[in-house]
């Protein structure tokens, strides 16, 4: 027996209903905390104009937000600032690790700043760059709103299988002490001085 | 001979070296005379020759620095605001435990110079009214300026729980 229906009923899953509002309207939590910040901010700006993907309102408080935004190297002060803000944010949400230092520290391999946000906080996209152009970002943004429809459900079932660590293997070693290259060298040759 | 080392000399005498290079002159106190005449020459500096600014504190560490005697160096900048003349005095300390007497008594502004100073090379400094790490997090143990401190630490930067996607 078939059954018609009215032209203005659609029949769909609940599941991708509620990820099809969700990913339309992904509300940014911007932790920017170094250059990659300025980025963001264009990618806000009227040239990129991320309001075409339903993500321009950017939040500064993490209770409505979305999607959390790491724009920039991380240090070891603000990790534990970064994980809070995380926490505090509401359920469904993700994260996008933007740039380079974000995601492996960058160039910034030294004592204080973190190798990867991804070793202490789950991440979902990353945008490589230094910093990423406004493009990437939004290619992210799109990235996201792909894997929100994929895989999204309504009560949020996708994230409580993700119960294991998912970043990086540890770092193996940190350079000991007699690896160390020293300065001051000789100025005049260029050189440095070697330990031992 | 610039008139603020008459006034030094006759103060403090055998008490300090000088140098200069280019145009930077310095006063230089060793590790033993530090602790005790450095606070009363800053003062005599501030005082009587018109070196009313402190526009500098920085720390060195001199290990494996050729031909250096003492460790730790810590460097203050002096400004006489009426000539413009600028003098840096070095004063040094060692380990076990480097000592240096505070010159916030005389430039407030010395406060938080000194405090990064005891952050990044572990240099003490007695009357200082709150000596805490500022750059660092209260609960790191190292200096890191220090010349036998790894470039990427000792692990550190690594020591935080991390989150799961499930559990948070």
């Amino acid at each position: 027996m078939a059954l018609k229906l009215d032209d203005n009923i659609f029949i769909a899953q609940l599941d991708g209903l509620a990820s099809w509002v969700r990913k339309n309207s992904l509300w940014p939590m911007p932790f920017a905390t170094a250059c990659c910040g300025i980025e963001l901010m264009a990618t806000a700006s009227s040239r990129y104009d991320i309001a075409r993907f339903g993500s321009e309102a950017m939040r500064f408080s993490p209770r409505q937000c979305d999607v959390m935004i790491v724009a920039g190297r991380v240090v070891m002060k603000m990790v534990p600032v970064m994980q809070r803000i995380w926490l505090q944010m509401s359920e469904p949400k993700w994260c996008i690790s933007m740039g380079a230092c974000a995601s492996s520290g960058g160039v910034f391999d030294t004592y204080s700043v973190v190798q990867g946000i991804d070793r202490f906080l789950p991440v979902d996209v990353y945008v490589p760059g230094c910093p990423p152009r406004p493009e990437q970002l939004i290619r992210a943004v799109l990235d996201l709103q792909e894997k929100v429809q994929r895989t999204g459900t309504i009560n949020a079932r996708e994230f409580r299988d993700r119960d294991h660590y998912e970043g990086p293997t540890p770092l193996a070693t940190e350079l000991p002490v007699e690896e160390l290259v020293v300065a001051p060298g000789n100025y005049r040759t260029g050189t440095r001085l070697r330990l031992n | 001979m610039p008139a603020y080392l008459d006034v030094l000399n006759a103060k403090f005498p055998n008490a300090f070296t000088t140098s200069a290079f280019r145009d930077n002159q310095r006063v230089q106190l060793d590790a033993e005379t530090a602790p005790r005449v450095l606070f009363p020459l800053l003062r005599t500096l501030k005082e009587q020759c018109g070196f009313d600014m402190l526009f500098e504190v920085g720390g060195i560490d001199y290990l494996h620095y050729p031909d250096a005697v003492d460790r730790y160096c810590v460097v203050y900048g002096v400004l006489n605001t009426t000539t413009g003349e600028r003098l840096f005095v070095k004063a040094f300390a060692n380990d076990p435990d480097p000592v240096l007497p505070s010159a916030v008594p005389l430039w407030e502004g010395a406060n938080w110079m000194e405090r990064e100073v005891f952050d990044m090379y572990g240099i003490a400094f007695t009357d200082h009214p709150d000596l805490r790490r500022i750059l660092m997090p209260e609960e790191y143990t190292s200096f890191p300026l220090r010349k036998d401190y790894p470039l990427r630490g000792h692990g550190e930067r690594h020591n935080f729980q991390h989150l799961t996607r499930a559990e948070s």
